[in-house]
């Protein structure tokens, strides 16, 4: 086989820089070996023990380049010699964009040193040890995560407490603070309204209807669903509440809840009392008695004209609705009864469930407002239903559906074909953290859909809402335009959909149920306040963010403006089961 | 059982560790329970029958310099015979590069840990090209030996009883300055250490030529203070070793089998799992085919927080890693995710003279999945061959779970 080897006077390279040209060269076709070396005796005996003695190597000295190939070809080997000079003298780009992925929230906080609250979404099993080494490190938390043990919260919850820290979550979708839009949260005007919910698409939903009613907002922040639970007591909605009294640039409060516990919500309603500031109560299927400085709110919507009336002093109310529920009730065919609702939104899935039972008799659900409504299985609708595709049901091992709209998308196509279905109700989630564009996956569906039921001689309505802002990625507008293009019904919130919904629905012979709304006051005594004094500091400053989990929050914070670090994060001890318990003993 | 205390005080030794050089002697003599007819292997323990090419063929050559065999095969059959007995350096407060292959005549390096009062050892380092340590056992490998032995080791012995020791930590830590990591490169340590030398050399009677051949060592080997700077390791870990509930890794080694770990508050026990081979750069005519799995105790610079945790200092060999200066920094950074703390003596001047990551901890390791990374050199898997190549290794994860749940046990 040909050899082709040559000797460079003084020149030289280290021996790593030397190895991986020979690499790249002896990767060339038709290469069998290559020698880019030093000329030193040991290496000059090496090549002539590898069969890459060449002329002109014997009288090569130790600070001499040695380049030889043996190749198929004279030609190749030469090609191969002259490629290893190549990738001694390239230049390499310069890469100072590179930077270190911290592996653990201590060390991004290290890289990070601003940094005030980390964003934790990582799968629920995992996630009290990411949130405990994040409240350690000072950190105050948004806990995303959902299927996070109860107990877990509970002591995450009093941990956060002694240190003054905010814990927001487990299972808390989104928050405002300072500003920054964190996990699910729409592009909201600043301004002197400042919220605290238990509720993600509850405080969506009123902040998207604040920002369109011509109002702002300090912060939202958010608790987790289960925070006003008895056996979590309201700990991070009291935290929450006594920093918004504190903050300065906070004028009115708006509480947002689905049911609590009757006593946490005593407790916390007694607390709003107590409050320098007046307190709009949006506890969705609950009626509030007024207090003092509180007073309630029937619907999402309420509560944001409400909160807008009390900042601003003018009346607030959004356009009436423009459709016409007769003529669409005029074109169903006989068999269509049913409603559908398809929600993405928790919270919206369940202010439609709580508005749709006084009048509709009983709603199935994967959420139902009553056990006996509970929809089994949760795959096949039944009457009426209404599903909350966010459901643990329906995002175990996938995306949420404000993210990746397929299975929402499926479920429309099966509940189009169902002879019986005569409305589908939806919602439409904006802002950071959503799909780019949700009516834009709908509106194709929906036109489709649409379509083949009238082939078959139905007419089938559409009726939803968008919850979100024109300042969103999404642009509200477009959003509802799209929807209306596909030919959706569109309210001007989800309350009003669901009314227009109801009203089509009626007149095909629902038969009416009048629930009484439980009524909840206030708590004869106050609960202590919490000592707040980081969690003021937090909401008087520009907040910095180290995201734990999800990639696409870390991008939209960037989008925002806010500085982000991301942790590397990997399930720990490889997700193995006993090497977690056992250290967690070790670390206990 | 508070094993954050516990990781402290461990952590807290080896911060205080004062490793000094002070002389040099005979392995009979020195290292405690030596035997003439025992031999000291790197890594974790192994009988004859499960040892690689390369820790056979330094058996077969040590068994030669010691005069109890004059030829391979009458090796083998002494060995075969049950007349040698092999166990690990490690054992004997001792370590040594590659094969490790430490026999009852040869000089070693006594280095003293003058905060806590213990000893550790090692070989001389031969340099470059077919040597002992990785396997081969040739004449011109026997004759290097015995110039060590006769004349180099002698000499530095005496030149360093006139410079009244050196102090090894001040010399790592200049280094660290001037572009080594400490295992793979060596460059500037070594300069150091030559030119540190060098005055007493001149002055401990040797011959023009004689000293010109010692001088010659330190001008032509880069790796001339790899030894010294290993037994400074081990003596700084060992003062470390033996704390009720600590859970910092004392030991990394492997025998060119098996990779060993062993852990403060577990006493004298191994964790052990196959070793792997390293993935890395090859010399010309090589390639991983050839290539034996990792070998060497040397990896008690990484377990005392240099060698590939200290890459960040390394520009030179940045390759290695991927390519960037970058690079190297994130290997450094990663390590920081799995120790105890950070050693203010070894700053690196890449990172702001952050200290180097130092005190692996077994829980961060299989929490977060990231186990140590090693800078190597790489043995051809025959005896006799020698060095390949070098690269980047990392121990296997079992090591790590085994220890953790011995751990998790002795909690109980």
């Amino acid at each position: 086989m040909p050899i082709y080897g040559e000797v460079r006077r003084s020149t030289y390279y280290d021996s790593v820089a030397l190895m991986l040209a020979q690499r790249e060269a002896r990767d060339l076709p038709g290469v069998e070996d290559v020698g880019v070396v030093m000329a030193t005796d040991a290496n000059k005996e090496i090549l002539r023990a590898g069969g890459l003695e060449f002329p002109g190597l014997a009288g090569a000295r130790a600070d001499d380049l040695a380049i030889v190939a043996r190749a198929a070809s004279e030609a190749e080997a030469q090609a191969a010699a002259s490629f290893a000079v190549e990738v001694l003298t390239r230049r390499r780009v310069s890469t100072a964009g590179d930077t270190y992925r911290p592996k653990t929230v201590a060390s991004a906080a290290r890289a990070l040193p601003e940094a005030t609250i980390a964003l934790i979404s990582v799968p629920g099993r995992f996630a009290y040890s990411v949130a405990r080494e994040a409240l350690d490190a000072g950190l105050h938390v948004l806990l995303f995560s959902d299927n996070v043990p109860i107990e877990h919260e509970i002591a995450l919850k009093a941990r956060s407490r002694e240190q003054g820290l905010l814990m927001m979550g487990p299972d808390c979708g989104t928050a405002i603070i300072g500003g920054a839009a964190l996990g699910f949260a729409n592009r909201i005007r600043a301004g002197r309204i400042g919220l605290v919910g238990a509720a993600g698409t509850g405080l969506q939903e009123v902040t998207s209807l604040i920002h369109r009613l011509g109002g702002g907002i300090t912060h939202a922040i958010g608790t987790g669903g289960r925070d006003l639970s008895s056996a979590v007591g309201g700990a991070t909605m009291l935290a929450g509440l006594r920093a918004l009294e504190l903050d300065p640039g906070t004028d009115v409060i708006v509480l947002v809840s689905k049911p609590p516990a009757p006593e946490v919500a005593g407790k916390i309603l007694a607390a709003a009392a107590a409050c320098s500031k007046p307190v709009v109560a949006a506890f969705v299927g609950a009626t509030v008695e007024p207090t003092g400085r509180v007073q309630g709110a029937a619907t999402l919507e309420e509560a944001a004209c409400r909160a807008v009336q009390l900042a601003c002093g003018t009346e607030a109310a959004l356009p009436p609705m423009r459709s016409l529920p007769e003529q669409e009730s005029g074109r169903l065919s006989g068999g269509q009864r049913y409603l559908r609702g398809l929600y993405s939104g928790g919270t919206l899935c369940y202010e439609a469930l709580v508005l749709l039972r006084p009048y509709l008799g009983a709603i199935y659900s994967n959420s139902p407002a009553d056990p006996k409504e509970a929809l089994e299985p949760v795959t096949r609708s039944r009457e009426h239903t209404v599903i909350d595709m966010g459901g643990d049901e329906f995002t175990q091992g996938r995306l949420h559906p404000m993210l990746d709209p397929t299975l929402r998308l499926a479920r429309l196509r099966q509940e189009a074909a169902d002879p019986e279905t005569a409305i589908v109700l939806l919602d439409v989630v904006l802002g950071y953290g959503a799909h780019p564009d949700p009516a834009g996956a709908l509106a194709p569906v929906v036109r489709e859909v649409r379509e083949l039921a009238f082939r078959e001689g139905r007419h089938l309505a559409v009726v939803g809402s968008v919850c979100g802002t024109d300042d969103d990625p999404q642009g509200a507008g477009a959003q509802r335009a799209a929807l209306v293009e596909a030919g959706v019904l569109v309210g001007e919130s989800n309350a009003q959909a669901v009314h227009l919904a109801r009203l089509i629905v009626e007149t095909r012979g629902a038969r009416e149920a009048r629930h009484t709304q439980k009524v909840i006051a206030a708590s004869a005594a106050a609960p202590a306040w919490p000592d707040v004094g980081p969690v003021s500091a937090l909401l008087g400053t520009r907040p910095a963010v180290i995201n734990v989990g999800l990639e696409l929050f870390a991008e939209s914070l960037q989008a925002q403006g806010v500085p982000v670090v991301s942790v590397d994060w990997q399930p720990p001890a490889g997700g193995k089961q006993h090497l977690l318990d056992l250290l967690d003993k070790l670390e206990a | 059982m508070d094993i954050n205390a516990a990781n402290q005080e461990a952590l807290g030794r080896i911060l205080a560790a004062q490793p000094v050089l002070v002389g040099v002697g005979r392995a009979l003599d020195l290292i405690p329970g030596m035997a003439p007819d025992l031999i000291l292997h790197a890594g974790p323990p192994i009988a004859w029958e499960r040892m690689s090419g390369p820790l056979r063929g330094a058996i077969i050559g040590g068994l030669i310099i010691e005069g109890r065999a004059e030829t391979e095969a009458e090796a083998v059959a002494l060995v075969e015979q049950g007349a040698v007995r092999f166990e690990p350096c490690h054992h004997h407060a001792a370590v040594g590069p590659m094969a490790g292959v430490t026999t009852a005549s040869m000089p070693v390096y006594i280095i003293e840990n003058r905060a806590a009062g213990n000893r550790a050892y090692s070989n001389f380092n031969e340099g470059y090209g077919k040597v002992l340590r990785y396997g081969a056992y040739s004449e011109e490998v026997l004759a290097r030996l015995r110039w060590i032995n006769g004349t180099l080791a002698p000499a530095v012995g005496e030149a360093l009883r006139r410079a009244g020791g050196l102090d090894m930590k001040a010399l790592i830590a200049q280094q660290l300055t001037m572009g080594d990591e400490g295992h793979n490169r060596n460059r500037a340590g070594s300069a150091i250490f030559g030119r540190l030398l060098a005055p007493h050399l001149a002055r401990v009677g040797l011959s023009p030529e004689t000293l010109e051949q010692v001088l010659r060592y330190f001008a032509d080997n880069d790796l001339a203070v790899l030894n010294p700077v290993m037994a400074a390791c081990k003596a700084t870990m060992d003062a470390a070793q033996g704390i009720a509930g600590s859970t910092v890794v004392t030991c990394m080694a492997r025998n060119g089998t098996d990779f060993g770990v062993r852990v403060s508050g577990l006493g004298d026990r191994w964790f052990t799992a196959p070793a792997t081979v390293p993935v890395g750069l090859y010399f010309p005519g090589f390639s991983s085919a050839d290539a034996n799995p990792d070998i060497g105790d040397s990896t008690i610079t990484e377990t005392a927080g240099i060698g590939a945790f200290a890459m960040a200092a390394a520009p030179a060999i940045v390759k290695f890693v991927g390519g960037t200066p970058a690079e190297a920094a994130a290997a450094t950074l990663e390590m920081y995710e799995i120790t105890v703390g950070e050693n203010p003596a070894f700053g690196l001047p890449p990172l702001d003279f952050r200290g180097t990551p130092t005190g692996i901890d077994i829980r961060k390791v299989v929490r977060t999945g990231i186990t140590p990374r090693i800078n190597t050199g790489i043995a051809h898997r025959m005896p006799g061959v020698g060095q390949v190549g070098a690269g980047l290794v990392r121990p296997p994860m079992a090591c790590f779970e085994q220890a953790l749940e011995a751990m998790a046990e002795l909690a109980t």
